[in-house]
């Protein structure tokens, strides 16, 4: 039996294509994804995001203990702030990539990929086990059936947004969040975070609020052009900016400099788990790098592909995501390869049903937002 | 859903029409719905011999790949270049502008196993 959020009955009524994602019966698709996608650069678009996972640390030394087993620095944040970060396994391979809200100085909400709760709530135990005499008494609970998650996003989220709250959402700067109500007093993290490289917000509020919370919003945006925007479309606009999906560019073996995220690795923090083994990978220097590229001919990249060199004659990486890109109307993918073929205008090709395609490398984002956020 | 009374059919969601010894294919109002907006349509070149059921080329949609398959066996006589060219024809008008291939039949028993409008629509609803 799948599992269904608690707006599985609006995806119904929105007339939505269910699949199965990860154990989870969530929207693909409602009117098409390219003009999803469109639609949530262009306007807004809203995504049930309630499958991700929730969970609370609480406790005087959660700060420390949240430090210790990702890999951004999370002891320094504010209240009211939030981070990306990777969670690592000893060997520096990731665990999951994951966002950290900091609610109180001793109280934390952890939000990680749906497929992963359970593996990163067991990792997250076990670590406080093994090393519970550094941060004495400390609570992680795996709150993920408690909340519904909405994220609205576009251009025209926060105007959408602010038609059913009275919080100050101009004030809350990206990767900041406030907690405040929305409608007749459903508590609600207003969070401006989200995966698609637009302005815009992830709503947190209890389980049972999120099917009335979600018509308010349906109807606040009908003017400004919002619309329901499926896992489809999710994937599409994420791949544009070459944000990484867990399962595709991350793995338990891949180290967060491969992908990218060395932003996200603060190598001169206090010791965290697998920060050994990535610091041994950054002086050796690392062998393979996430590239972007877009594909010179006609074709589409997909998962698992084979990446050769120019003349096709050498194996030197795969493709871990691609597709067609709805904004920029051609065939782009992202993936790993060897060290050496990872520079902007590298030649690849792409071996494609047999065929080889020829690409090269490019930069990313693929895509970059005409606005700025206010 | 449109189910043209003039075509027959094939459960792999293809089409063709008979005129003679010529058949034009291509895929159904049902499969393009299925498959989503369709981004890449790879078609073989004039001249080929299809078997009956070999596949001939692919679509794609932004979330998958699918073959396609010869409804008839036959000599390719022609190929529409303009899908290639715009793809979301195949969305716009499966059964008129997206069609794919002009076959002429080298076996025209090959049309016995094909089904008509009505059987291919229950088919559909059942699936």
């Amino acid at each position: 039996m799948l599992k269904r959020t608690s707006l599985f009955g609006e995806h119904q009524k929105l007339g939505a294509r269910l699949v199965d994602f990860g154990g989870w019966e969530l929207p693909v698709q409602y009117a098409g994804i390219i003009d999803e996608h469109l639609n949530c650069r262009m306007n807004a678009g809203i995504f049930d995001v309630s499958h991700m996972g929730e969970i609370h640390v609480q406790g005087a030394d959660s700060g420390s203990y949240l430090d210790f087993l990702v890999s951004n620095d999370v002891k320094n944040m504010s209240v009211g702030q939030a981070i990306y970060s990777v969670m690592c396994n000893l060997n520096g391979g990731a665990v999951d990539d994951l966002v950290i809200y900091r609610r109180a100085f001793d109280r934390f909400l952890v939000v990680v990929n749906a497929s992963n709760t359970e593996k990163d709530f067991n990792h997250m135990v076990t670590v406080y086990n093994e090393y519970q005499y550094q941060w004495g008494d400390l609570q992680v609970t795996n709150e993920s059936a408690r909340y519904s998650q909405i994220a609205i996003q576009g251009p025209k989220s926060r105007s959408i947004l602010s038609k059913i709250t009275e919080t100050a959402l101009e004030k809350v700067k990206t990767y900041w969040f406030s907690e405040g109500v929305v409608l007749n007093n459903i508590p609600a993290i207003f969070a401006r975070t989200g995966y698609t490289g637009e302005d815009g917000f992830e709503i947190y509020i209890d389980w049972n609020s999120g099917p009335e919370v979600w018509r308010a919003l349906m109807e606040a945006g009908q003017t400004d052009g919002l619309r329901p925007c499926g896992l489809g479309a999710r994937d599409t606009l994420r791949l544009e900016m070459k944000y990484p999906l867990y399962g595709n560019e991350l793995t338990d073996e891949t180290l967060p400099l491969e992908a990218g995220l060395g932003w996200v690795v603060k190598l001169n923090k206090a010791d965290f788990i697998g920060r050994d083994r990535i610091l041994e990978a950054s002086q050796r220097g690392l062998n393979r790098k996430l590239i972007g590229f877009k594909l010179l001919e006609k074709g589409i990249p997909r998962h698992g592909y084979l990446i050769y060199n120019e003349e096709g004659t050498q194996r030197i990486g795969e493709v871990t995501s691609g597709s067609q890109s709805p904004s920029l109307n051609r065939a782009i993918g992202i993936g790993y390869v060897d060290i050496d073929s990872s520079k902007i205008g590298t030649k690849l090709t792409i071996e494609i049903r047999h065929n080889k395609y020829s690409a090269e490398v490019v930069a990313t984002p693929f895509y970059k937002r005409p606005y700025a956020i206010s | 859903m449109r189910f043209p009374n003039d075509l027959k059919y094939t459960k792999e969601h293809e089409w063709a029409k008979i005129e003679g010894e010529t058949v034009t294919i291509g895929i159904t109002d049902h499969a393009q719905k299925a498959l989503g907006d369709i981004v890449y349509v790879e078609l073989p070149t004039v001249g080929r011999v299809l078997k009956q059921g070999e596949t001939f080329g692919v679509v794609e949609s932004i979330k998958a790949v699918s073959d396609l398959y010869a409804p008839v066996a036959g000599k390719i006589l022609a190929v529409n270049a303009h899908l290639v060219e715009d793809p979301s024809l195949v969305n716009q008008d499966p059964h008129g502008r997206a069609w794919m291939l002009k076959i002429e039949m080298t076996d025209s028993h090959s049309t016995d196993l094909l089904i008509d409008s009505e059987s291919y629509s229950n088919y559909v609803e059942k699936i």
